[in-house]
């Protein structure tokens, strides 16, 4: 395909890596925020071509992971109603709630309905006028102009039977709440490229000399990650820490501003709980109040819930880039892609599903090679 | 779910009011909606997203980072590690089945014995 190719070439990616090795003089630990990128980095084995001074540590960038307990219950409580059709991306279904997931309140006669795009849950909503159709809005900065385009059309269109149940998370308030931890070893940051497609770059600017940290806006093919990490090594070699854009072709300044300005109007920014983390303020979006008739929170009770997370998970941890997937007990035995304790072992864009799908290969712990059960980086 | 590709337009239009296209993804024929670039066109290249195109894809941009990376191969030709070099040496044939096959650094880590 035009434009992946092209940034997958192995012979490119040794001339950016011997930049690389070649710039490098003492340890670096750099975080890359966005999941697809971890999922990139394992598949094509980036942290192992790296020169050992560089560590990767992996980030909170997995939506369906950070999404909190409480909110999953809650999806799950309204998905399970009677007369009820609840639409929600692929990744979500097997997401374990407190004692269920998805996949089970559809298999106890649910109407859960996977959808590619928030549009066809609209159309959704427009053939059963009699249902009450709810679409999980979750996602970052860059799923959340789509999610918001949907509540405004429903809006325009009067379906007064399309709701939303928003849980929509943003990555500067992330990045500044990982900075402050006392646990931090992140010098430098790999910015999700596509979240900065629609925000542009300005709010990262502040973050960057705050923390006095590189901050390079990086996309998702092995090239793309190649460079983001060349750029953040440079920087943290000649002691700079500004904001650089290494993926030019997909971001501008500006991000994209028809989609920041239905942003604006379709939500305003909340404090919000990610799953494993706890509440980091002003992280996320709900929707502003005059759509509150498409919020599925104040049209169903789901107040109440109470929650239970497994206690072998250790999902919080590998969300802050404290451990690394393989380091939890429970990796490959108790917790695969078939049986996940966590929604790191779930979703598409989760730390534990890279390291389960592209390192292990299903193989339980004991009989991995040796040089892949030690930590790497 | 940062996870997005690069599309052609192929066809505009328009459904229930809103701008829509048909975008090409490498073969794979997908309804875009344009709501967010109302300007793009035919021919045009964007990132997609859950059926939305969120921006423009500048191929002037992608074709000068893809001229820098290839400088960088050059300078490392230049001026690299002889014996790394030979290190990481594959038969021709090797890099030819390579070649025909799906394309990554990861493969070429692994045969590079790394």
């Amino acid at each position: 395909m035009k434009y992946l190719e092209e940034f997958r070439n192995p012979e490119l990616a040794e001339g950016l890596l011997a930049d690389i090795r070649a710039t490098v003089t003492r340890p670096w630990a750099l975080m890359e925020v966005c999941g697809g990128q971890t999922h990139s980095i394992i598949r094509h084995a980036i942290d192992q071509l790296l020169p050992e001074e560089v560590e990767l540590i992996h980030g909170p960038g997995c939506p369906v992971c950070v999404t909190p307990l409480e909110m999953i219950d809650r999806a799950l409580a309204i998905a399970a109603r009677p007369g009820v059709i609840f639409c929600s991306f692929g990744d979500m279904l097997r997401v374990p709630g407190t004692d269920r997931d998805l996949f089970r309140v559809r298999s106890e006669g649910g109407d859960v309905r996977v959808v590619y795009s928030p549009l066809d849950a609209l159309r959704i909503a427009r053939e059963n006028p009699d249902r009450e159709v709810v679409f999980f809005g979750i996602g970052f900065e860059t799923t959340a102009p789509p999610n918001a385009m949907a509540v405004h059309l429903a809006r325009k269109e009067g379906l007064r039977n399309f709701s939303m149940l928003v849980s929509h998370v943003r990555v500067p308030p992330a990045i500044d709440a990982i900075m402050e931890s006392p646990d931090c070893r992140v010098q430098g940051f790999l910015a999700a490229g596509h979240v900065c497609s629609v925000m542009g770059t300005d709010e990262y600017p502040a973050l960057a000399d705050r923390h006095r940290v590189p901050i390079v806006v990086t996309g998702f093919e092995p090239l793309d990650i190649l460079e983001g990490i060349r750029r953040t090594v440079r920087q943290l070699e000649r002691g700079e820490h500004t904001v650089d854009n290494a993926y030019p072709r997909a971001v501008r300044p500006e991000g994209n501003p028809a989609a920041r300005a239905m942003l604006e109007d379709v939500f305003e920014v909340a404090d919000r709980a990610w799953r494993g983390i706890g509440v980091i303020p002003l992280s996320g979006w709900r929707l502003a109040p005059h759509y509150r008739d498409h919020d599925a929170e104040h049209r169903f009770d789901v107040a109440g819930i109470t929650t239970r997370e497994p206690a072998a998970c250790r999902a919080g941890e590998v969300l802050q880039g404290l451990l690394k997937p393989h380091q939890c007990e429970a990796f490959g035995t108790a917790c695969t892609p078939r049986t996940p304790l966590g929604a790191t072992m779930v979703s598409s864009e989760g730390a534990c599903a890279a390291y389960y799908l592209y390192r292990r290969l299903g193989a339980p712990a004991a009989s991995a090679p040796a040089q892949e059960a030690t930590p790497v980086g | 779910m940062c996870l997005a590709v690069p599309g052609r337009v192929t066809e505009i239009g328009e459904r229930d009011g809103t701008r829509m296209a048909v975008m090409d993804f490498g073969g794979v024929v997908k309804d875009v909606c344009l709501e967010y670039l109302p300007d793009l066109a035919v021919g045009d290249y964007a990132i997609v997203h859950v059926g939305f195109a969120l921006q423009r894809l500048d191929e002037e941009s992608a074709r000068r980072t893809l001229a820098l990376f290839e400088e960088l191969g050059l300078l490392q030709e230049e001026f690299g590690d002889p014996w790394e070099a030979a290190g990481e040496w594959r038969d021709p044939g090797e890099r030819d089945r390579e070649a025909s096959g799906e394309p990554g650094a990861g493969r070429a880590a692994e045969e590079a014995g790394r």
